[in-house]
């Protein structure tokens, strides 16, 4: 397969950028692992649930009807089921591109090509949550796991439900579990209305949206508990309750403040982190945990954007900025012709990065955090690594997140460290980097033995791999 | 540390080969501080898969260090085996054709002569060792001695049973010399460390320490892939590899060609390592060097070809011309002395050249051991030819 512009993630950012290069007469190929393009902010209802009202769980319909309909009148090619593993860069002596290789549908046991001149990355971002004793109960769920399980299957998980952590994805995350017909006994959220206050310019724009949610919230008499935290979270076999207590100016719990509510369900969530795999592969620079992107979106490797929360989370309004004018640009790059920039989306993209910054400072997790997390506390689930180990390892010399990983295993595991990479940070003082990861999906090693059979023998480049025992 | 500090022996290098040389030296009765600019294990330690290996070595000064290595890895493993998870599972070299076996046969045979257990292993037979090896190999040889520890955790315990003091994230920025050229101490980015003796443990940047030495060493990066796979129920027991390409062992190139070793770890990941390319210090993903470690481990193992491969990554081997290490007191710089360069083998080779290091330390390096290993056999220009 081969196209001119490769955009990997159908979310808002992915959608935006691929119809704004399509209208500029560039051939666009949208590839997505999910069954239906959307990501998360618009995922839909699996088609044989028959949902009614798919819109009653949704944030900005509107704009998801008008994308799905500019996409059906497209030509873009939309390739849904595709789990991508690997960008490669390749040169045919005539012009650089990329290879792009994705494993297909559910089984995942078979790989396809898509070469492509351009690529933009809108690979989205994921959830952060830290750890906490009793963390990994079932019940425990991430609020965008609970948010997805709504959007998507429409199952309600327990009838009461807490949803804690910091940041914006908590209002909206209650709101649509009492929406649902939950009964939310509580959002916990650590940061306090002041240290919002404090930001109260540059977060001008959220109010009417963040007020709409306190509103619906207030209906279903959801309490809303600022700075607070979950201490913990109880249960056998499964939740059955959470300890909060509440927090000092300094991020400190407050003695003698802890209660306890019952619950089934425990929806956390700390923030999210931007998916910079390929990004990192393909050698594009990193600003922090974000890639790195100029005012075009271009990444400083030639050939490559980068637009939505890939680039710094800020929600899918700020996506849809700036996977247009990436659009935009890829088609001028294509084309030889000048860039020229949407006014408003670069408006609304200025504006929307002030807000998610200072949502950002304003929503960071306590500053205490690490106090609650007691020594025998699971950290890395995949291999059942705990906050005692890893403290441990910092006396045996570690000094970053990689010795961390190898003196103890946190993150070697299947997730390789997207779940713990927060949480080993914040315990042992090391700088949050993210870690290569070649391959973002797991990959068959028929898959790559395939490939090496088919690879041209009397290749240049690159030197012969000789194979030895060390 | 704003201001000098003073003991018997600096090593430079937290990874495996300075914790060996920490450790045996401070058994020596010496006091002794190991400095790193990164964390323990931050180098080619953290890249490896831990191989202590005499199966890939052809009779010579390597097989014979490997050999007091070996026997060195036992004892250590008495005291500190389960932390450093050093297991004794033996390897298994396997030939895909008669005339491979014939080869192999033969290398072995001189191995035996050098003091190596290597038991040849029948075809009908090969099935009793590792059950899951592909049918139709025409025979092996079985190596009873070759082991595998967790290299980064090896390094952590025998730094921390040295008990020498331990300074990461300093970098050495300079090797002090007296006006005479006499060493004494290391200046980093955080003050001075004073001693009559400092240790070159910087593996593949052992030529960079050399340098700031004033003498040249020509160590150079050969990259590696590994692959990791999903963690399986135990299915491959030792380390096995083939022996497609047995050089004339008696001829002088005696090359093993050899394709990947394949291993199960006690944690369940199946291990495929490595890749030799020489491309300098480029992390970059090379798909055609995990391809070729991927195809080569499923001509082995059938079975791995539905298991998923969920991490890969490069690590630096410190290699030197003649692909043997430097280890000794260097005569251009009295007061240096360099242990580095051990190409593939560092982990294996580590006791027994913290060992050596320490004899030296202590008055002993007229040793004929060392004769192989002079740091100061390569002429003295830069080395360039294998820059690419």
């Amino acid at each position: 397969m081969r196209t001119d512009l490769a955009v990997i993630g159908a979310g808002p950012a992915g959608l935006a950028g691929a119809l704004a290069a399509h209208a500029r007469g560039v051939r666009v190929t949208l590839v997505d692992a999910a069954p239906a393009p959307g990501g998360q902010f618009h995922r839909q209802p699996a088609s044989g649930l028959r949902a009614a009202r798919p819109q009653a769980l949704h944030h900005q319909w509107r704009t998801w009807t008008r994308l799905h309909a500019a996409l059906a009148a497209s030509t873009v090619r939309l390739l849904t089921d595709h789990h991508v593993w690997c960008v490669e860069r390749v040169s045919d002596g005539r012009a650089d591109g990329f290879v792009v290789h994705a494993l297909l549908g559910p089984e995942q046991e078979r790989s396809v090509e898509l070469h492509a001149t351009a690529l933009l990355l809108a690979t989205g971002g994921y959830e952060t949550v830290l750890p906490f004793p009793g963390w990994t109960l079932p019940g425990v769920v991430t609020a965008g796991g609970a948010q997805a399980m709504l959007k998507a299957g429409l199952v309600v998980p327990g009838r009461t439900a807490v949803v804690a952590g910091t940041g914006p994805l908590l209002l909206p995350v209650a709101t649509a579990l009492a929406a649902a017909g939950v009964s939310v006994a509580a959002v916990v959220e650590s940061t306090g209305p002041r240290r919002l206050a404090r930001y109260g310019g540059a977060l001008a724009g959220k109010l009417p949206e963040a007020a709409g949610y306190a509103v619906r919230l207030l209906r279903h008499r959801v309490p809303c508990l600022a700075r607070h935290t979950v201490l913990r979270a109880h249960g056998d076999d499964r939740v059955t309750g959470v300890t909060v207590a509440a927090l000092d100016a300094q991020g400190r719990v407050r003695p003698r403040t802890e209660r306890f509510l019952p619950c089934h369900t425990l929806a956390v969530s700390h923030g999210m982190l931007p998916h910079t795999d390929l990004a990192t592969t393909l050698g594009c620079r990193l600003d922090g945990t974000a890639v790195a992107v100029d005012d075009q979106q271009r990444t400083d490797v030639p050939g490559v954007w980068a637009a939505g929360e890939a680039t710094g989370t800020g929600g899918a309004s700020l996506a849809l900025a700036e996977g247009h004018l990436a659009g935009r640009s890829v088609a001028a790059r294509l084309h030889g012709t000048p860039y020229t920039p949407a006014p408003a989306a670069v408006a609304a993209r200025a504006r929307l990065r002030r807000a998610a910054d200072a949502l950002h400072r304003a929503c960071t997790p306590p500053a205490h955090w690490t106090d609650q997390v007691t020594d025998g506390t699971v950290v890395c689930r995949c291999e059942e690594v705990t906050a005692g180990e890893v403290r441990e390892a910092l006396g045996l010399g570690a000094g970053d997140l990689r010795s961390v990983k190898l003196l103890t295993r946190a993150g070697m595991g299947w997730c390789q460290g997207r779940i713990c990479g927060p949480a080993v940070a914040g315990l042992t003082g090391c700088r949050l980097t993210p870690p290569r990861r070649p391959f973002a999906q797991p990959v068959p090693l028929g898959v790559l033995a395939a490939q090496h059979r088919h690879e041209p023998r009397a290749e240049p480049t690159p030197p012969p791999a000789e194979e030895g025992p060390s | 540390m704003g201001e000098s500090l003073t003991c018997d022996v600096v090593v430079v290098g937290a990874g495996m080969t300075g914790a060996a040389c920490a450790l045996y030296a401070a058994r020596a009765g010496l006091d002794v501080t190991v400095v790193d600019r990164g964390p323990v294990a931050g180098g080619t330690t953290g890249a490896g898969e831990g191989n202590l290996l005499v199966s890939d070595k052809t009779p010579g000064p390597e097989l014979d260090l490997a050999l007091l290595s070996l026997r060195l890895w036992g004892e250590l493993a008495q005291e500190l085996g389960k932390e450093i998870e050093y297991d004794p599972k033996g390897g298994l070299v396997v030939a895909g054709t008669p005339r491979a076996l014939t080869s192999l046969e033969r290398l072995a045979a001189g191995q035996r002569a050098a003091g190596v257990r290597a038991e040849p292993v029948p075809a009908d037979r090969l099935a009793d060792l590792e059950p899951h090896l592909a049918p139709d190999l025409a025979g092996g040889v079985h190596y009873p001695q070759d082991a595998q520890v967790m290299p980064a955790l090896a390094a952590a315990h025998l730094l921390r049973a040295s008990g020498a003091r331990l300074l990461t994230g300093h970098e050495v920025t300079r090797v002090l010399r007296t006006r005479d050229g006499t060493v004494y101490g290391v200046r980093t980015d955080r003050g001075e460390l004073h001693a009559p003796a400092v240790v070159n443990a910087a593996g593949t940047w052992g030529g960079e320490l050399a340098a700031r030495a004033g003498v040249s060493l020509p160590v150079l990066p050969r990259r590696g892939f590994v692959l990791v796979t999903e963690p399986l129920p135990p299915r491959i027991r030792r380390k096995v590899y083939a022996a497609d390409y047995v050089a004339d062992v008696a001829g002088d190139s005696a090359a093993l060609q050899t394709s990947p070793v394949v291993e199960g770890t006690a944690a369940g990941p199946v291990l495929i390592g490595a890749s030799r390319e020489r491309v300098g210090f480029d992390r970059t993903l090379s798909l055609p060097a995990v391809r070729a470690l991927a195809a080569g481990a499923i001509r082995l193992f059938p079975f791995l070809t539905t298991v998923r491969a969920i991490r890969t990554y490069a690590g630096f081997r410190p290699y030197l011309p003649d692909h043997l290490p430097a280890i000794g007191p260097d005569p251009r710089a009295p007061g240096l002395l360099h242990a580095c360069g051990h190409e593939g083998a560092g982990i294996g080779l580590a006791p027994g050249t913290g060992h050596l290091i320490a004899r030296a330390l202590t008055g002993h390096a007229t040793e004929p051991a060392f004769a192989a290993f002079r740091p100061d056999r390569f002429p003295d220009a830069p080395h360039q030819e294998d820059r690419r």
